[in-house]
């Protein structure tokens, strides 16, 4: 391992800024996508239940 | 498809379809994580500082697993489409639905990490250059079969209309691929390919290739949970008409 401390990892080499945006927005992208599935489904489930 | 003993056609209809794909969900889901996981800690704490791009070269562990998947999704969502059209076959139709926004979602992603990996070492978020140009119009293309299929009320149109405009842009898939070839173009030629040496350290390569299955995995995950969603979505459908609903199927098995 390279990183001396848990400062320099975040630092990512003074590259911190686009390393950690890129990690980050792709979490939320995929992370809001499987929620995204996960309400339409119950939206779908449930509607059908009333008819 | 006799020789491996599995009558195929008994999950081609979205009755057991959906029971099939509730089952598979988990264990795709599951091998994802535990991929990315291995992935991201390998490609972070494993994979040593590039010599000439520091560590902005680690935005390559999102990016590029995503790119190819964004391609990958266009090609076999234009895969099942073709299936759809050629056969008539509805759940094809369903997969190809299903796959279209995991598609989109990815290409943007390509597209915002190739900004901020560009930023630094290019100096540019954003230039015209023949790869970045024929992955913005591949975004195009999945938000084009996506608002396609939206605007069109009578399902089978919906389904027939989307399936051509997405057969027909399956050209663009290998111009962004080769596009890095056939022009001189900013964006840097294929780091990993099946012919040659990887141009990276094993442990880069090692992390980037596990992302990617780990992609793989939560895009199977995905669209067979959307998949699911559209089946019951459909069934509601006064032209399906069918008596019992598919969810009581499924419970009753």
């Amino acid at each position: 391992m390279q990183w001396g401390s848990v400062a320099e990892f975040f630092a990512m080499g003074g590259y911190g800024l686009y390393v950690w945006p890129s990690f980050g927005v792709a979490a939320l992208c995929m992370g809001g996508e499987v929620i995204a599935v996960w309400r339409r489904h119950a939206a779908a489930s449930e509607s059908h239940d009333e008819s | 498809m006799s020789a491996t003993g599995i009558n195929w056609f008994k999950y081609s209809s979205p009755q057991a379809l959906y029971p099939l794909a509730g089952r598979m969900i988990p264990w795709f889901a599951a091998v994802a994580v535990g991929l990315v996981a291995v992935g991201l800690y390998v490609g972070f704490f494993v994979a040593p500082t590039d010599v000439t791009q520091g560590d902005a070269y680690r935005i390559i562990f999102v990016h590029v697993p995503a790119a190819w998947m964004s391609m990958f999704l266009y090609v076999i969502m234009a895969i099942w489409a073709g299936i759809g059209l050629g056969l008539n076959a509805r759940p094809s139709f369903m997969m190809a639905q299903a796959i279209a926004p995991t598609g989109a979602m990815f290409t943007f992603l390509a597209l915002f990490t190739g900004s901020m990996w560009g930023k630094p070492t290019w100096g540019a978020w954003w230039v015209w250059d023949a790869r970045l140009t024929s992955e913005l119009i591949l975004l195009f293309q999945y938000i084009g079969i996506i608002l396609l299929r939206s605007s069109i009320d009578d399902l089978r149109r919906a389904d027939r209309a989307s399936a051509v405009l997405a057969l027909v842009g399956v050209i663009n898939v290998p111009i962004i691929y080769f596009s890095v070839r056939w022009w001189n173009t900013l964006h840097q030629g294929a780091s990993v390919t099946i012919t040659a040496a990887p141009t990276m350290a094993g442990s880069m390569v090692t992390a980037m290739l596990i992302m990617m299955v780990g992609f793989w995995m939560y895009s199977f995950a995905v669209t067979l949970a959307r998949m699911r969603c559209v089946i019951v979505e459909r069934e509601r459908q006064p032209s399906w008409g069918k008596p019992a609903s598919i969810p009581d199927v499924a419970e009753a098995r």
